[in-house]
């Protein structure tokens, strides 16, 4: 009796113990895959500035063209693109190797950036062929998030979905870690000298950051090649209920296409605002607004990614207990109360008028150039001031000396740059964490909930769109919109946060007013 | 609250056409005021993105009017059929 008990509870906890190890092995071949697909999406972006001096230049208008095609099309139109076309074959030919195809083509998309000759070599050719994978990457991108997702909760039990795929929630947020890591450390290694080793990667090192990607792609194609179909896909497919046409049972029935529409307008949308405005615009508003050098800038998300991200999993998991409603909505209450105090923070530290300046310390170098075939120079003053709080500001003032006395030049270039002392750093590295914790709130569960919305037949399809719409294009716009804004209305710093507090506070009234907290007690159906 | 959720679509209905508008309108005027290449592709970028979503913002509106979210689905056999 004892002995029949004990095995019994032998086996048991070798099931579970077996089962745990399985679901984990999904999550990270799952993970693994999105978290490479979001890094060689982010790489592009992060180096747009070097890639428009070696691809797109501005002095040629239909490279100029090509170059604002190819950071605005990947990203907002053929996003929810791919979003259609790999839903579609997702809940057509299975969810493994639809996700592996995006995996294949974004990888192999990546490495061939890397290696395209610049316009300088063979010309047009050039910011054509970069368009085009640049287009295939947003494709890919659109059909990678919704398997993967999709994958991992039709793996896991049903009071865990939330934690399980909060998992695959983080990648995005690590892959622009990686992608920012990666640039860094390959733009300060490649001479011992640092302002050569930027010339060096501005030259020829950006190219690295591509071409290692194919190393990564590789392993995880190997890996998710060695992983299975999702069990509740294999079970449609057994019993032959596969939908014919997943496009048109999502979006054609009314009874799907109002769960779409709510996923979007009480979501998604709200979501995609707060994980931009918290982590890219936050980033460019500390580097172009508040004027804090490219390093820091950069280093400030890298640590506020850091701390941030195990968020989304306490999150993702608090939310298969309490529900996935007010978690989502709660992030976005608290990013549209206090973005506008957040971000004059950021500006307040960094503001040299609140600060004392040891004059004394104070360095002014002055150059001049002349100009070719003329009198004129061109005259470059470097004044380099040091603060009480260790903020050191350089400003690069470039103006034109004329040989005739009695001009002047109307407007002088000039550029600031701050390294913050290490206080002020350590502030605005919070103030992101702050941020990135509301990213954590709104992301962190929605993955469940939007598996939950919909049946298995076309869950691909029907999950894909509203998120690709909710967070590439009204997420994907912030930075572009809230900078727009700011030079439509010049007199205001924060004017660019109204976009993604309406939208945010658009998102929040439909879905506290529309969804529902229901954790759904099973997917399989 | 069923009513609150009727009543409030008619106000989604609204926003849609009026964000076009206002898309549309604020286009024109910045493209008059920088008529070079990018801004015109950056803002007819804008302008066809946001006009299909408008759409669906005035469906998602209607639905609500009609009582369609009175009742969310609670498993697929009322999704599918």
């Amino acid at each position: 009796m004892f002995k029949c008990l004990f095995w019994r509870k032998f086996k048991a906890d070798f099931q579970y113990m077996t089962e745990s190890k399985g679901i984990w092995k999904v999550i990270g071949a799952s993970s693994l895959g999105t978290l490479i697909e979001w890094y060689d999406f982010y790489i592009f972006g992060s180096l747009a500035t070097v890639l428009a001096s070696q691809f797109f230049p501005k002095t040629n208008p239909t490279a100029a063209l090509l170059s604002t095609l190819a950071t605005f099309a990947a990203g907002f139109i053929v996003r929810p693109f791919g979003a259609l076309v790999f839903g579609r074959l997702g809940d057509l030919i299975g969810r493994k190797y639809t996700f592996l195809l995006t995996l294949v083509i974004m990888g192999g998309s990546t490495f061939a950036i890397g290696l395209i000759p610049g316009y300088d070599s063979i010309g047009f050719l050039a910011p054509v062929l970069v368009l085009l994978l640049r287009l295939l990457q947003g494709l890919a991108l659109g059909g990678e998030y919704g398997g993967a997702a999709t994958y991992v909760a039709e793996h896991s039990p049903n009071h865990k979905r939330g934690f399980y795929t909060s998992w695959i929630q983080t990648t995005a947020t690590l892959g622009l870690f990686v992608s920012l890591g990666v640039i860094l450390l390959t733009r300060h290694n490649l001479d011992a000298d640092r302002a050569k080793s930027i010339a060096k990667f501005n030259d020829w090192g950006w190219r690295i950051p591509f071409l290692v990607s194919i190393v990564l792609v590789v392993v995880s194609i190997y890996i998710r090649l060695k992983m299975k179909e999702s069990p509740l896909f294999e079970k449609l497919k057994t019993s032959g209920s596969r939908s014919v046409n997943p496009l048109k049972e999502s979006f054609g029935h009314k009874v799907n296409l109002k769960m779409v529409l709510l996923a979007l307008f009480g979501a998604t949308m709200g979501q995609g605002v707060v994980w931009y405005t918290g982590q890219f615009y936050a980033q460019s508003f500390i580097e172009n607004v508040c004027k804090v050098d490219f390093d820091q800038s950069r280093t400030i998300l890298i640590w506020a990614i850091l701390f941030g991200t195990p968020f989304f999993v306490v999150f993702g998991s608090w939310s298969d207990r309490v529900g996935r409603k007010w978690i989502m909505l709660t992030g976005m209450l608290l990013a549209v109360l206090s973005y506008q105090y957040l971000f004059a923070q950021l500006l307040d530290t960094s503001d040299p008028k609140a600060k004392q300046e040891l004059v004394e310390k104070r360095q002014v170098q002055q150059s001049a150039t002349l100009i070719a075939n003329s009198a004129d120079s061109l005259r470059k003053t470097v004044t380099k001031s040091f603060f009480d709080d260790e903020m050191v500001q350089v400003e690069t003032k470039t103006d034109t000396v004329y040989a005739d006395a009695s001009r002047t030049t109307v407007k002088a270039d000039i550029k600031v740059a701050k390294t913050l002392g290490s206080s002020d750093y350590w502030k605005m590295v919070f103030i992101v964490f702050v941020m990135i914790l509301y990213v954590t709130m709104v992301y962190g569960p929605i993955a469940a909930f939007l598996v939950e919305l919909f049946p298995t037949r076309i869950r691909y399809t029907s999950m894909s769109l509203p998120y690709h719409i909710g967070n590439g294009v009204f997420g994907g716009l912030t930075p572009f919109i809230a900078t727009l804004l700011t030079t439509i209305y010049t007199g205001d710093k924060l004017v660019g946060l109204w976009y993604p507090l309406i939208v945010a506070g658009l998102c929040l009234v439909i879905g506290v007013l529309y969804i529902n907290n229901r954790v759904d007690p099973k997917i399989d159906d | 609250m069923n009513q609150i959720k009727r009543f409030a679509g008619i106000l989604w209905m609204l926003l849609g056409p009026a964000a076009v508008y206002y898309l549309v309108k604020t286009a024109a005027t910045e493209i008059g005021k920088k008529p070079v290449l990018d801004t015109k592709i950056q803002w007819a970028v804008f302008v066809v993105v946001f006009i299909p979503i408008a759409i669906g913002m005035v469906i998602f509106g209607w639905y609500a009017f009609k009582g369609e979210y009175d009742h969310l689905p609670e498993n697929s056999d009322e999704l599918i059929n």
